[in-house]
């Protein structure tokens, strides 16, 4: 394994969890309800969390002193390489909601499998969010349920959501040169290995919601090598003010 | 030999004594998030602390408590984070569970590592009146590690540590 690809890989993971993490803790003080005021910034603070255990060892493997707030803080556009369903905005909360059960969805059997990566730390990281993945998909599942078999106005919603959704999808299972150098070194779960399972788990779920899922969308992809979607710049303002305003301000 | 075990027993024990932060009914050693205490060489110790949740605000202050109460304790102290194995609730002691009950936190229920205990339907018991008549009001609470509760019998809201 050469550190390049690992660097990178940790890179990939790390600024999906933290764009996610980001997204929700928008929510905080605007959720419909004081439970979900408290739940989605939680969810926030485990993605978060994630990412920090991440970009440390990211800063570590890539050894050029930077730290786990440099790349989380001081990078452009274009070196934040999350997939893009995680940086496009919130919409309404069952939008949200379905956002965070694809994608914690995904992550709890990626998690799984890099247990057993040929990598420790990324295996020691990985026990930790597993655990917490599976809180993530109970809480966003238990919503996609309630809000599709619920009025029509929610039903409708969800349906909007998943059309929304839908193309974002394909992103998480791609692959490329990276992704499979750190496959064939065993650093992480061929993605596409995960699908079929990953689809019968959403096929579980959105039968109980009534709705039924789109899988087999067109793929938009480029968030990987850094070609975003124009929200992309106006989250990276908020995400990054106080430091670019700031210059290395610490609290 | 003997000097250096209880050299070491000296660091565990004043490590060991560290209050959580945010819950501080129970010590460090209670929720099992202090992992080991290892003298070094001389006065120098590296203790071990593994946080609970990835992202713990409290796992800071925690490290820096330890590091604390072992200088004070005339030890150089280092402080290693450790991910791996991953904290479960299952290592908080039966000590560290009854403190949290008499504080009035529902502990976790145990075997928290299988995926039954968090899909399953989870028996919380009430840590006022112990009655198990109770509903749970939100998956998440004032802090990452609880989780919101109500008794239908006494009717107090409390707080359960959940299991991870």
């Amino acid at each position: 394994m050469t550190s390049p690809v690992l660097f990178e890989t940790l890179l990939r993971l790390a600024d999906d969890h933290l764009i996610l993490g980001h997204r929700l803790s928008e929510w905080c003080g605007h959720a419909p309800m004081l439970e979900e005021d408290l739940a989605m910034p939680n969810i926030a603070l485990d993605l978060i969390g994630q990412s920090r255990a991440l970009y440390a060892y990211a800063a570590e493997v890539e050894g050029k002193g930077q730290s786990e707030d440099d790349l989380a803080f001081l990078r452009l556009e274009k070196d934040y390489h999350n997939i893009l369903m995680v940086e496009r905005p919130n919409g309404d909360f069952g939008h949200t909601m379905l956002r965070q059960f694809l994608f914690s969805s995904f992550m709890a059997l990626f998690w799984d499998r890099a247990q057993n990566s040929t990598d420790e730390t990324l295996a020691g990281i990985a026990g930790k969010a597993i655990k917490e993945s599976l809180y993530h998909i109970r809480h966003s599942a238990e919503w996609v349920i309630r809000l599709g078999d619920g009025t029509d106005e929610s039903h409708n919603r969800m349906v909007a959501a998943n059309t929304a959704l839908a193309p974002y999808i394909g992103e998480l299972f791609e692959t490329d040169d990276v992704t499979n150098t750190a496959i064939a070194s065993g650093i992480i779960p061929r993605a596409s290995d995960l699908r079929s399972a990953w689809e019968t788990q959403v096929q579980t779920v959105f039968e109980q919601a009534t709705l039924t899922p789109t899988l087999d969308h067109l793929a938009q992809t480029g968030g990987r090598i850094g070609e975003h979607t124009e929200d992309m710049g106006f989250l990276l303002a908020q995400l990054q003010f106080m430091q670019r305003t700031y210059p290395n301000m610490t609290w | 030999m003997v000097e250096t075990m209880s050299q070491e027993q000296a660091a565990w024990n004043a490590a060991a004594a560290v209050l959580d932060p945010e819950v501080p009914a129970v010590t460090v050693a209670d929720l099992g998030i202090l992992r080991s205490v290892t003298l070094t060489d001389d006065r120098k110790v590296t203790a071990k602390v593994t946080p609970t949740y990835s992202g713990c605000p409290a796992v800071l202050a925690i490290e820096l408590a330890i590091e604390t109460a072992l200088l004070d304790a005339g030890f150089e102290p280092k402080i290693e984070r450790v991910l791996s194995p991953a904290w479960t609730t299952d290592w908080i002691t039966d000590e560290g569970r009854e403190k949290l009950r008499v504080y009035g936190i529902a502990p976790p229920v145990k075997a928290s590592n299988s995926v039954r205990a968090l899909f399953g339907g989870t028996v919380v018991a009430c840590p006022r009146c112990a009655s198990t008549t109770t509903t749970r009001i939100s998956e998440f609470g004032s802090t990452a590690c609880k989780a919101l509760y109500k008794c239908d019998d006494c009717h107090e809201p409390f707080d359960y540590f959940k299991c991870i």
